[in-house]
């Protein structure tokens, strides 16, 4: 198989190897971080949801499946 | 061998009582009308080897027991299309599904499951232009009113394996995966009128722990038993607790980290009871803790959370894998090991930090937002209308495609190998047969489904039917250069004859 593009942001690591990567602290600046981070996507999705949420969500009415 | 089937919730904004088959089958002819101007699928569907209520405990539910909903081998007038990437597209119920074809490995699962998301994103666009409504389609699995729709997944596994087995050591695993596989949820209990956020559509629809049904007193593991291949050699297991995945990474380690399970199962190296007290209970608890600290009770006394025990499961994958030495065979095994572990340390040090692979996350850091940037009650329709957008198949409008699109979700596919799927099958399975006679010979097939291919040949009175019940036969390797010097579906057929 292919690991073209399957590798995401992390390099392979042996599974059985320490993940060294991943010791973020969740600090206030940290968060504040965070914070302007998920307004700028915010600001893009207000452009694209659906008007009327209310109606919106109560129309979407759907039979069971499977 | 593995593959997923997609039901997609269907709505026609401002017409909320046109009926949904009529608006499901218009989103899949709609497809055909496509599909026929350029040949990539057109032949209905065969039913002959569906056995929807045969159980895998060993007994047949008889038709005047069962529920009208779980007859699904009737043709009910519904469209009904296989493409040429030996896919099914068709109206199940009162919804658009889509099934990939059989695969042999998770990643070509997320390469054909996200073809089956374009194909039906194109369906609607095409039905809508053609039709009098918007059609919009969603990949999820609740409206949040009570009803559900599934994602299922299936694997082949060796018939030896006693069922038993499966039932015990796979019931905790499905319990658990949901920390990594969870779509998210704004709202509690099936008609999601309790307020508050869960890791998973489907966990609350879940009220037994082994049966036939899908549509009524759901299982956490389902036994229908319809393997579509030779049932002496082989079952199908059949998931059908699992979230749609928006975000391919989420698809990729469910089926592999599911499919390494199966093997642990196969081979009976979990080595450990990890049975749990209440698993019914314990799945709605643990889909309804963002805080991943709930803490389970076990059969033997013991408590974890789930991150602790799905640590266990993949200490013993890993364990396996390198006792059969596949680091040097199967470089996928090893990233889904990778990728397994990085997820459970990510999400018990910070679960933000998982944002890009796992889809609950990354809805729920957009509800959070929403929350304390506008000051949203959990009640909010707004919050409702993210969870539900966040699923829509339409690149501008579905949340989670702008969020994959800005490089905050991860992809695994590109856009080009998609294109591809959305018209030729995988190399390596019996798919590759039955997509590549449509493709070549469309014109020639009469009918098809998973287990055969059935020719109507200019010539023969008699509908001629080609049997495919060996899954791993009818691959490029194996039938390729028959297809290749047959210039009509006549001379394939005097091909397979001779043979």
């Amino acid at each position: 198989m292919s690991t073209q593009g399957s590798e995401g942001q992390r390099r392979a690591t042996r599974p059985e190897q320490e993940d060294v990567e991943v010791a973020l602290p969740a600090g206030s600046a940290q968060r504040d971080a965070l914070d302007a981070d998920v307004d700028a996507i915010l600001d893009e999705i207000d452009e694209v949801l659906e008007e009327n949420a209310e109606d919106f969500v109560k129309s979407f009415v759907q039979k069971g499946g499977e | 061998m593995m593959g997923i089937e997609t039901e997609f919730g269907i709505s026609v904004p401002g017409h909320p009582h046109v009926n949904a088959m009529t608006t499901s089958s218009a989103v899949v002819t709609s497809y055909s009308g496509i599909a026929v101007g350029d040949r990539r699928g057109r032949a209905r569907w065969d039913f002959e080897e569906e056995s929807p209520l045969r159980d895998a405990r060993g007994f047949d539910m008889s038709r005047a027991e069962a529920d009208p909903s779980q007859l699904t081998d009737e043709e009910l007038g519904l469209a009904n299309l296989i493409l040429t990437n030996g896919a099914r597209l068709y109206v199940d119920h009162a919804h658009p599904e889509y099934s990939t074809p059989e695969v042999t490995n998770p990643r070509d699962a997320v390469l054909w499951d996200r073809a089956g998301q374009e194909i039906m994103a194109e369906a609607a666009a095409a039905a809508t232009r053609e039709g009098p409504f918007t059609i919009q389609l969603y990949k999820n699995n609740t409206d949040n009113k009570g009803a559900s729709y599934g994602t299922h997944e299936n694997y082949l596994m060796r018939r030896t394996t006693p069922f038993s087995d499966i039932v015990r050591d796979l019931t905790p695993f499905f319990v658990t995966r949901q920390v990594f596989t969870g779509a998210g949820r704004v709202g509690i209990g099936q008609d999601g009128r309790g307020t508050g956020f869960q890791l998973s559509q489907r966990a609350d629809f879940f009220e037994v722990e082994v049966g036939l049904e899908t549509t009524l007193k759901r299982p956490i593991i389902n036994t229908r038993d319809e393997p579509h291949a030779d049932p002496e050699r082989y079952r199908r297991l059949h998931v059908i607790v699992g979230d749609a995945n928006l975000c391919e990474a989420a698809t990729y380690l469910k089926l592999g980290s599911t499919s390494l399970v199966l093997a642990l199962i196969e081979e009976s190296a979990l080595g450990e009871d990890l049975v749990l007290a209440d698993p019914v209970r314990e799945m709605h608890l643990v889909s309804h803790d963002p805080t991943l600290r709930h803490r389970m009770s076990l059969r033997d006394g013991r408590t974890m959370t789930a991150i602790e025990m799905q640590r266990i499961y993949l200490e013993r994958a890993s364990a396996l894998a390198e006792k059969l030495a596949v680091a040097e065979v199967d470089p996928q095994t090893v990233d889904v090991l990778t990728r397994w572990q990085a997820v459970l340390d990510d999400l018990e040090t910070d679960p933000r930090l998982a944002s890009d692979r796992v889809d609950w996350v990354a809805k729920l850091g957009l509800l959070e937002g929403y929350r304390r940037r506008d000051g949203l009650d959990w009640d909010a329709a707004r919050l409702q209308l993210v969870d539900l957008q966040y699923s829509d198949i339409r690149p501008d409008r579905g949340l989670a495609l702008r969020l994959e699109a800005a490089g905050r979700l991860q992809r695994i596919t590109s856009p080009e190998e998609v294109a591809d799927a959305m018209e030729r099958p995988p190399n390596d399975t019996r798919a590759y047969f039955r997509g590549e006679c449509l493709r070549r010979y469309g014109d020639a097939v009469a009918a098809a489904s998973w287990d055969s291919v059935i020719f109507d040949i200019p010539g023969h009175d008699a509908l001629q039917r080609v049997p495919t019940l060996e899954p791993v036969r009818g691959t490029r390797d194996h039938v390729g250069h028959l297809l290749d010097a047959a210039a009509s579906a006549a001379e394939l057929l005097d091909a397979l004859r001779e043979r």
